[in-house]
């Protein structure tokens, strides 16, 4: 584990880095959102060590952190799994059915919204409109989008992904 | 000051400009409804309450945010408004239980009060209730969460008064909390638990943690000693929740009160305050002799230790080791006079009656705590408690006797009586520590320097030819700020009174809620008690604390002299860093 741990250090140093460049800049507490920003995707989400050293770094204290990061949906507070599942729940998706799509996904996961895999291979995310409205219901997986899901089409999709990761 | 013309209600007035719609209203007697506003906190227009008619606007104003100007025209009392107005209620009382008459709040909860002006009389709506959660990890505040409104003063008072920031808004939508960073407990937290939350809570969703039910069960023990001191701003303040005007001492009837209940002796922390500047006014001459570091901070006060642990480490060796009034009396108690009465320690249950809810954190650190480990204090109750506590056992308190409190240890000068008050720990050591230096009576002992309602105030007092300079700060924002000034400043003072709840303990987060409809956490209503204090101080024939009888004797039957052995071992302690760190915001002004 000695890498992940030089790697912990290394995205803390590059954080280290992004704020002390914002700290030269008029009311640096006004960039609090764009430091989390930078901080999520260089450690791929908001741990609370991260939030700590923000809060170290910025002398912001880490209640205001902590309700700036569950406040917007973009910021993440659970590690993201290989897979990062997006459903969209925009209009036309919910109208054709992406609710049952999220229930599918959350019986065959076993975790929640915002919740990620304990194999680390899936992340499961609501999403507003993607626009895609035509192929509804969709959901995103990484970059990809599959639409006209069904609950057997995510299903498939799902034993394929875990398919590929066993045979690797 | 410049004035304008405006028309209230179909009358016009001449108002001063710059004022809001408000605080125009106030000027001319009329009380605009409002819940999330608080004058000493800014302004956000949040709940929506007080919204008036402006003739020629499109929606309805918050008076609290919006300025007055020339030729203005407001309704604050038509159909329309009152209409909206109750709707909102209606709305906010929508996602809150319906258990008024089982409720710690009751008859003193603003939003009870609020709906009650307002005039609702029915609830039309039934929709989702926000999910019951309480945390009551911490020994001196709960927080229960089906009660609260978001009106965020709390996260105010935390944050633009104390500069401690230990709660925020989290999430949003229907889901938003108000809750420690990372959703922790507030005992995880970098809470000081100095209450001053509880205090602005118009609800029952921040209150000191009760301990009523246990004092009770402890009165109706046959087998144990039971024993009350009573800290000095209680004695000022718990009238107000009998509907006496602020600023009556009561401490005659507090003590006939105690007795009724049916403690054994009731004590007075302000004797255990006297013996503090003894031992604090020597420790100070210590220091300016060379031995320890300068300058020396005071350690009364319980929310002020925490944050001294959490947020100042670094400045833990210029606290005083002495330990606070309560716990020095919990202390000689269970020691000098359990050995006079012919009793065991155990035998023995102090119950401190503070106006403090951090004091009873203190009473459960492990350091303060007997030597077979048992606390010396065993129960800590805010003046609020006592009061319903009185109410609760039928005492007719507004009409008791009253009488004195028991000696010896209930004896105290007026030094004491303003430890209550900010600047007061610094006037009564200053009288001390100049006698016990220069051996000469200090001519004026009303040291006006350190008197007064300002957050931070310094002096300086000659002694012996040396010039000692003495600052004083209440309010944990206070603080901090005072705090940066010695970082960068060491030599700049030589001795520190640090309060944690602006005013003093008379401002203390145990204290009683407002009166009916007034403004929580009032400056004028601090400055009453305060007065009290000054006044009873005055009265008393023995204003210092060297010069207490009761006190003279302790150092000769017991503990010999100050710092020395005996007060080592059980009026001294030591203070060590606690996580989570805390953040201090840097002042804006430069």
């Amino acid at each position: 584990m000695t890498s992940h741990i030089h790697n912990q250090e290394e995205i803390n140093k590059q954080i280290k880095d992004f704020i002390a460049e914002i700290l030269k800049q008029d009311r640096p507490d006004s960039h609090l959102i764009t430091v989390l920003h930078k901080a999520q995707e260089l450690n791929g989400y908001l741990s609370r060590e991260v939030m700590d050293l923000v809060s170290q770094e910025m002398n912001i204290p880490t209640s205001t952190i902590w309700g700036v990061a569950t406040f917007y949906h973009y910021f993440k507070l659970n590690p993201i799994g290989k897979y990062n599942i997006s459903v969209c729940m925009g209009t036309a998706c919910y109208v054709k059915g992406a609710s049952e799509i999220l229930e599918t996904l959350k019986e065959e996961l076993g975790i929640g919204v915002g919740e990620t895999t304990e194999d680390m291979l899936f992340s499961m995310h609501e999403a507003r409109c993607i626009g895609a409205c035509g192929l509804a219901p969709v959901a995103m997986i990484n970059d990809k989008i599959y639409g006209e899901l069904t609950p057997k089409k995510i299903t498939d999709i799902i034993n394929k992904l875990r398919k590929e990761e066993e045979t690797k | 000051m410049n004035t304008i013309k405006a028309f209230i209600n179909d009358k016009e007035y001449t108002i001063d400009s710059g004022l809001t719609i408000m605080q125009a209203c106030d000027s001319i007697g009329i009380k605009i409804p409002r819940l999330c506003y608080h004058p000493k906190l800014s302004i956000s227009s949040g709940c929506r309450i007080c919204i008036v008619e402006v003739e020629g606007m499109r929606n309805f104003v918050a008076s609290c945010s919006y300025p007055i100007s020339e030729g203005m025209k407001i309704h604050t009392n038509t159909d329309a408004v009152r209409k909206a107005r109750k709707d909102i209620l209606e709305l906010i009382l929508d996602n809150h239980p319906k258990d008024c008459n089982a409720c710690v709040r009751d008859e003193v909860c603003e939003l009870q009060q609020l709906a009650s002006t307002i005039g609702l009389r029915e609830r039309k709506f039934e929709g989702v209730r926000r999910e019951k959660y309480v945390d009551d990890s911490s020994p001196s505040i709960v927080n229960n969460h089906e009660k609260c409104i978001l009106c965020g003063r709390c996260v105010k008072v935390c944050s633009q008064i104390q500069n401690i920031s230990a709660i925020d808004y989290a999430n949003r939508g229907f889901d938003t909390v108000i809750v420690p960073a990372f959703n922790d407990k507030i005992a995880n937290s970098v809470c000081t638990l100095c209450g001053q939350c509880v205090n602005v809570c118009p609800t029952a969703a921040l209150t000191e943690k009760n301990y009523t039910q246990d004092v009770f069960a402890l009165l109706n023990d046959k087998t144990k000693i039971k024993i009350a001191q009573v800290a000095p701003s209680v004695r000022v303040a718990i009238g107000e929740a009998f509907g006496i005007p602020a600023g009556n001492n009561m401490e005659r009837e507090i003590a006939h009160a105690l007795k009724l209940l049916g403690f054994d002796y009731v004590f007075d922390s302000q004797f255990s305050a006297d013996l503090t500047i003894m031992e604090e006014a020597s420790e100070l001459l210590e220091r300016l002799n060379g031995k320890g570091k300068l300058p020396m901070i005071t350690s009364c006060s319980s929310g002020w230790m925490k944050a001294l642990e959490q947020f100042h480490p670094d400045l833990i060796d210029n606290v005083s080791t002495c330990k606070s009034p309560m716990s020095m009396m919990s202390s000689i108690v269970k020691t000098y006079f359990a050995d006079k009465i012919g009793r065991k320690p155990s035998e023995i249950a102090n119950v401190a009656i503070m106006c403090c809810v951090a004091k009873k954190y203190e009473a459960k650190r492990p350091e303060l705590a007997m030597e077979d480990g048992t606390p010396a204090t065993d129960y800590v109750i805010t003046t609020r408690e006592l009061a319903w506590m009185i109410k609760s056992a039928g005492i007719d308190f507004k009409n008791l006797k009253g009488q004195d409190f028991d000696a010896p240890l209930g004896l105290s000068t007026g030094a004491a009586t303003i430890f209550g008050v900010t600047g007061g720990v610094m006037e009564a050591a200053i009288r001390t520590a100049y006698e016990l230096a220069t051996k000469k009576p200090l001519e004026n002992i009303d040291i006006t320097a350190v008197r007064g309602n300002e957050g931070i105030k310094e002096g300086s007092i000659e002694i012996n030819g040396k010039e000692i300079r003495v600052a004083v700060a209440s309010g944990l924002g206070n603080a901090h700020k005072l705090l940066e000034i010695v970082k960068k400043d060491p030599e700049r003072y030589h001795f520190i009174e640090i309060m944690a709840c602006p005013g003093g303990c008379i401002g203390g987060g145990g204290q009683p809620y407002s009166g009916i409809r007034d403004l929580p956490f009032d400056p004028k209503l601090v400055s009453e008690r305060a007065k009290a204090l000054y006044k009873s101080d005055e009265l008393n024939k023995i204003r210092r604390s060297h010069e207490n009888p009761a006190i003279i004797k302790l150092y000769d039957e017991f503990l010999g002299k100050p710092l020395g052995e005996k007060s080592h071992k059980y009026l001294h302690t030591h203070y060590k860093q606690k996580f989570p760190k805390g953040i201090i915001r840097k002042s804006k002004e430069k």
